[in-house]
């Protein structure tokens, strides 16, 4: 060992405790390159990009307390009779799932506290999930780069939803096993392969003793574990792309504008997670969720009315409850579409958004990075169409609860069926048109802003009588932010004959592709954005008015 | 497509991007980057007692965390866990839930609150721009790659040598196939299980709430009353499973209110017994309007009429409710005089 | 629906109901005014009958007849018994107004109980049927809570919804909620079946039977109900839940965000 070396490690014995613990895992781990890319990462301030962190914190509290849940529930469908502290269920029959959740519930010390956290942690996941799915759809934060990362968050959303539906499930209870009995029917829907598939599914014929075993190792092993590797994936997606921003002074597609993460935001966004934790942990002392004592064990000839699921199933529910009942009949077989449908509609009506993304940058045919979010009044026919995919879904989760608007609003429900199959084919499409409206509407109120200034409301009156309205010029941050979205021309097919003078063939898909474009970028489609030459013209000309 | 090209004026100015460089308008372009504005100091930057008051607040956030937290062992500890206590406005609540519930949430919540407001007031808020990188590999880095897959591919030799090539792909196309196999035995095949039930000639009709056999005498013009074979107890081993198929809804019409001959042929005296599993997708369905003989699943709103042979008149049922025929044997009690004629319950492909 | 809501919401939808009811209590406070003095001579149980039958002339007489034999406007009350009638008037649904929508409701009760009693006496002197039951009958000494529940998951949730809080029926018509409503009126309304509801006579549902369901409402839908985890939200599953979480869950998370985001208090420039 030469005498520089034991310098040098006589140097590291004196360096603070914390910094030699760095120095030893960095000699197995390489952590500080790690550290050295990441540790002053910057993040832009938008409230808007922290919806995704709520999604993030509500997936870890369900995380933390199923575990807990774990270690008290039974997922077996034995019969048991019940003998804990809940007196109106005395003496029943039940399964020694629902059982145990009775002993959590009310036998367990914080039992029912964690239960409800984790039930309202869910349904705030999935609302969370929704709500930033749509934040990053109307700022067309999907385009390149960030398509896959787009695609790993449509996952997240549907694996959620599958497994908030098997967790709720587990207890067997009467309205749970009521969505069952509804699962199965709909799988027994499927051409050839429904009954195979549901006997195979539930051990046998509904509801036998396996399924609440089976739907437990899927609700706390299978799809938990996918989507935890779809989160790290998303979050090391994000970091790897570096967050969006909109458009302001400074900041550009090759920069991102904020404060780093170490120390702001490692205070903010750790604090986040306890603010999320706290809200719902006090949600969770003062509403109560799925009283399942209530419902009674699960029997497939009871049931009680409002017999809906959990919010996010609500959009599949009401597809089902709007369906007219078709059925056909045919060489000793049924094709049992009143449900069939509203199944594939179900899947349809999902994927639509998720493959979005490859259609519009089709449609462009931008190849380009985008970092610079867009304000959805500059993208209207985007925004129109993320605005009619919410009113479908929206209709849905309206007829997914048809009979507690029919005995809220003392209507017959016969009406509202009626009025939500209307409004799954007329909503969509008053929803498109009214919102590509306010769009255009919105971006010329930014061109005559950029033109002629903000409007002050002071009234001013000239020595000749007339009266004008004071407007004041835009300061040069305003006008570049308003304008500096980028504008698509719509596309055009190009020349027909080559320069030898051969003609091609225009494909269906390029003329597609052009007609799409066009109602896309179309003279009526966008508001040209004010040009500079426009906007001197009209600051001299006329000076100002 | 003209489209990616940002128009030229529209291009960020050239600039220092230095933090608070302020840039002078560009009188070419009165739309061009002005550049990131100048930092401006909060009261905590300038101020030293704002800021100690900043130091103070979170203190005290946090040291709420810790009393609530003391809050929450005490409230575990003491409160009995069937304690029941009125809260205006929610109610007779559990006390144990509310107070573990509000502790823990304090506890959480402040320490969030402490922090972001450390962050927000005391943290640097100085605005950073850091540069980004495009995300594609340089033409360089592409070529090399592609140059090294090329190399490896050749390497293997795996597109001169097709034998082994095919042979591979095959045997990882089959081995998959073991997994598929393993899943058969989830479950049995359905056979035709679907198609019966626990009814038979000769069946009694027993009454869900009594569990007595029923007489014609018992039920009433609009009445409704549920009902299960003779011999299926709710500890038997099948009892879900056999339930789920054999529950029955009877009701009692004036024979001359009965309007399908079929429905009329299999009452007796006016009494039918319809399945009680909606044949939509096998909620129990119950919802009996005694007036207008209609029942209604209050699952997917499917509404029959009793008085019709149980056709469909609304909703996304496909089809009618099964009709069980019943009779009267020798001692007077209503019986079954055989199985349902069709699958209860929600279709399926094999239905026919 | 819009012609029921434009009907009920008719300016003098209201003026009608109020005449109706001023001629109602007008007709029978003349009628009852005289009532009392003529007991002596005759025996109690024909006077109280004799007295009904008054009441009922008034009351009741222009829709279901002047011998209770019905009409277009009203089902025969021969043989519904004392039960339906207790039921039908103690909880104001009887009287019913002349145009009521899909079903006729709870309303304000304009009768005395003895009133009742002297109608209900009338109409079931004129077929036999169920009586008005007694405390011992409905009242919770030696109820089974849990079979109670039992029964009432089997023959009333899929109306009534779990706890008793109500639920849709078809074309407007609903299953009222059992909030509130007299363990009396609840047993009456089980052996009579008012409206579209069907009847639980004593043959399909016992005695013991009704008297369970009635402890169960009432331990699971009572004024002292305990609700462990807090609010009920309605009682009314998970549709109420979803609004919760969206808006005091969601929106309660997405406020403090804005807080967590939004850029703290500049210095004012000096």
């Amino acid at each position: 060992m030469s005498t520089a070396d034991n310098q040098e490690s006589r140097a590291r014995g004196k360096a603070p405790a914390g910094e030699r613990v760095a120095d030893w895992a960095d000699g197995r781990l390489g952590i500080y390159s790690l550290a050295k890319a990441n540790m002053r990462k910057i993040f832009p301030d938008h409230w808007s990009f922290m919806l995704g962190e709520v999604c993030l914190y509500s997936f870890i509290i369900i995380i933390l307390t199923g575990v807990y849940l774990t270690l008290f529930f039974h997922p077996s469908m034995n019969e048991v009779e019940y003998h804990g502290s809940y007196v109106p269920l005395q003496g029943q029959l039940m399964s020694e799932a629902f059982n145990s959740t009775l002993h959590i519930s009310f036998d367990v010390r914080g039992g029912l506290l964690v239960r409800q956290i984790h039930h309202w942690s869910a349904l705030i996941f999935l609302a969370g999930m929704f709500v930033h799915m749509m934040r990053v759809f109307f700022t067309g934060a999907f385009r390149k780069p960030r398509e896959i990362n787009w695609l790993f968050g449509f996952l997240l959303f549907v694996l959620g939803m599958f497994t908030g539906f098997t967790g709720y499930s587990l207890p067997d209870d009467l309205l749970s096993g009521t969505g069952v009995r509804f699962t199965e029917g709909a799988i027994l829907s499927m051409p050839i392969v429904g009954t195979y598939i549901s006997y195979f599914l539930f051990g046998g014929e509904f509801p036998g003793h396996d399924f609440v075993a089976r739907f437990y190792s899927i609700h706390i092993l299978l799809l938990p574990g996918i989507m935890l590797g779809l989160v790290v994936g998303h979050l090391i997606l994000v970091f790897y792309h570096k967050h969006t921003q909109f458009a302001g002074p400074g900041k550009t597609e090759k920069n991102v504008v904020g404060m780093p993460l170490l120390p702001v935001y490692m205070a903010k966004a750790g604090g986040f997670f306890f603010l999320v934790f706290g809200a719902i942990a006090v949600i969770a002392a003062i509403a109560q969720i799925n009283p399942i004592w209530a419902m009674g064990p699960y029997r497939p000839d009871q049931v009680s009315t409002g017999a809906q699921p959990d919010w996010y199933m609500g959009f599949a529910e009401g597809l089902v409850r709007y369906m007219p009942g078709w059925e056909i009949n045919f060489w000793g077989h049924t094709l049992v579409l009143g449900v069939f449908i509203p199944l594939v509609l179900f899947g349809v009506v999902l994927g639509a958004i998720a493959v979005y993304p490859f259609i519009e940058s089709w449609v462009t045919g931008d190849k380009s990075e985008h970092h610079i979010l867009d304000r959805p009044r500059n993208a209207p026919t985007r925004t129109g169409f993320g605005v009619a995919w919410i009113t479908v879904y929206m209709v849905g989760l309206v007829g997914g609860g048809n009979d507690l608007w029919a005995t809220h609003f003392h209507l017959s429900i016969n009406a509202v069926t009626w009025f939500v199959r209307i409004s799954f084919f007329v909503g969509p499409v008053v929803a498109f048109i009214a919102t590509k409206r306010i769009c255009l509407g919105l971006q010329r109120r930014d061109h005559e802003k950029v033109l002629h200034g903000r409007e002050t409301g002071i009234i001013k009156r000239l020595p000749h009588g007339e009266f004008i309205e004071v407007h004041e010029p835009l300061s040069q941050e305003q006008l570049h932010t308003l304008t500096a979205h980028q504008q698509y021309a719509p596309a055009e097919i190009g020349p027909t004959v080559d320069e030898n003078g051969v003609e091609r063939k225009v494909k269906g898909s390029e003329k597609l592709r052009v007609k799409l474009s066009n109602a896309y970028y179309g003279e009526d489609n966008q508001i040209q954005k004010p040009t500079v030459d426009e906007y001197k013209e009209i600051t001299s000309g006329h000076g100002h008015h | 497509m003209s489209s990616q090209d940002i128009p030229e004026e529209n291009l960020p100015a050239e600039q220092d991007h230095a933090h608070g460089a302020v840039t002078v308008a560009d009188e070419e372009n009165p739309f061009a980057d002005p550049g990131l504005p100048p930092h401006e100091h909060r009261i905590q930057d300038i101020d030293e007692q704002a800021a100690r008051r900043s130091e103070r607040a979170v203190a005290l956030l946090f040291t709420l965390s810790m009393l609530a937290t003391v809050g929450f062992i005490v409230s575990y500890v003491a409160i009995p866990h069937d304690k029941s206590i009125f809260v205006f406005p929610i109610g007779h609540i559990s006390a144990l839930n509310f107070a573990l519930g509000l502790t823990l949430g304090t506890a959480l919540f402040c320490i969030g609150a402490g922090a972001v407001h450390w962050a927000r007031t005391l943290m640097s808020d100085v605005e950073v721009p850091a540069e980004r990188h495009p995300i594609e590999a340089p033409a360089e880095v592409r070529a090399q790659v592609h140059a090294d897959f090329r190399q490896g591919a050749k390497e293997s030799a795996l597109g001169r040598r097709k034998l082994i090539r095919n042979t591979m792909l095959g045997a990882l196309t089959l081995v998959p196939l073991s997994g598929v196999m393993l899943l058969r035995d989830l479950g049995p095949l359905p056979g035709t299980s679907l198609r019966h039930t626990l009814w038979a000639k000769g069946k009694r009709l027993v009454n869900m709430n009594t569990n007595q056999p029923l007489r014609p005498e018992d039920v009433a013009v609009g009445s409704l009353t549920f009902a299960k074979p003779d011999g299926l107890e709710e500890k038997s081993e099948d009892f879900q499973n056999e339930i789920a198929k054999a529950a029955l809804m009877i009701v009692r019409l004036q024979p001359g209110n009965i309007k399908d001959k079929r429905e009329l042929d299999w009452a007796h005296e006016g009494i039918v017994a319809f399945s009680k599993i909606c044949t939509h997708v096998g909620c129990p369905i119950s919802l009996y309007e005694q007036q207008t003989h209609h029942v209604l699943c209050p699952c997917h709103q499917s509404t029959f009429d009793l008085s019709d042979g149980a056709r469909v008149i609304f909703g996304p049922a496909g089809h009618a409710l099964p009709q069980l025929r019943i009779g009267v044997d020798s001692e007077g009690y209503l019986q079954a005089l055989g199985d349902f004629e069709e699958p209860v319950g929600p279709a399926f492909w094999e239905r026919g | 629906m819009k012609k029921l809501s434009v009907r009920r919401r008719h300016p003098l939808a209201a003026v009608v109901v109020l005449l109706l009811a001023l001629a109602a209590t007008g007709g029978l406070y003349a009628a009852f005014a005289p009532a009392s003095k003529a007991q002596a001579d005759e025996t109690a149980q024909s006077l109280t009958i004799k007295e009904g039958k008054k009441l009922y002339e008034v009351g009741c007489a222009s829709c279901h007849g002047t011998g209770g034999q019905g009409s277009s406007d009203g089902p025969s009350l021969v043989g519904v018994g004392a039960a339906a009638v207790d039921f039908q008037v103690a909880t104001g649904r009887m009287p019913a107004a002349t145009s009521q929508g899909p079903q006729v409701v709870k309303k304000k009760n304009i009768y005395t109980q003895a009133q009742i009693d002297q109608l209900a006496a009338y109409i079931a002197s004129l077929g036999a049927g169920p009586n008005v039951p007694t405390e011992q009958q409905y009242g919770p000494e030696g109820a089974d809570i849990a079979k109670g529940g039992e029964l009432f998951r089997t023959n009333c949730a899929q109306c009534h919804n779990f706890t008793g809080k109500g639920g849709a029926l078809t074309k407007g018509k609903f299953a009222p909620t059992l909030e509130g409503v007299a363990p009396k009126h609840i047993y009456e309304a089980m052996q009579t079946g008012p409206q579209n509801m069907p009847s639980f006579p004593d043959t399909t549902l016992s005695e013991k039977n009704k008297k369970d369901i009635i402890a169960y409402l009432h331990a699971v839908n009572g004024s002292d109900t305990e609700n462990p985890g807090g609010m009920e939200l309605g009682g009314l599953g998970p549709v109420s839940e979803g609004l919760f979480a969206w808006i005091f869950g969601l929106g309660v998370l997405i406020a403090v965000a804005v807080w967590v985001a939004a850029r703290t208090a500049k210095a004012k420039k000096s």
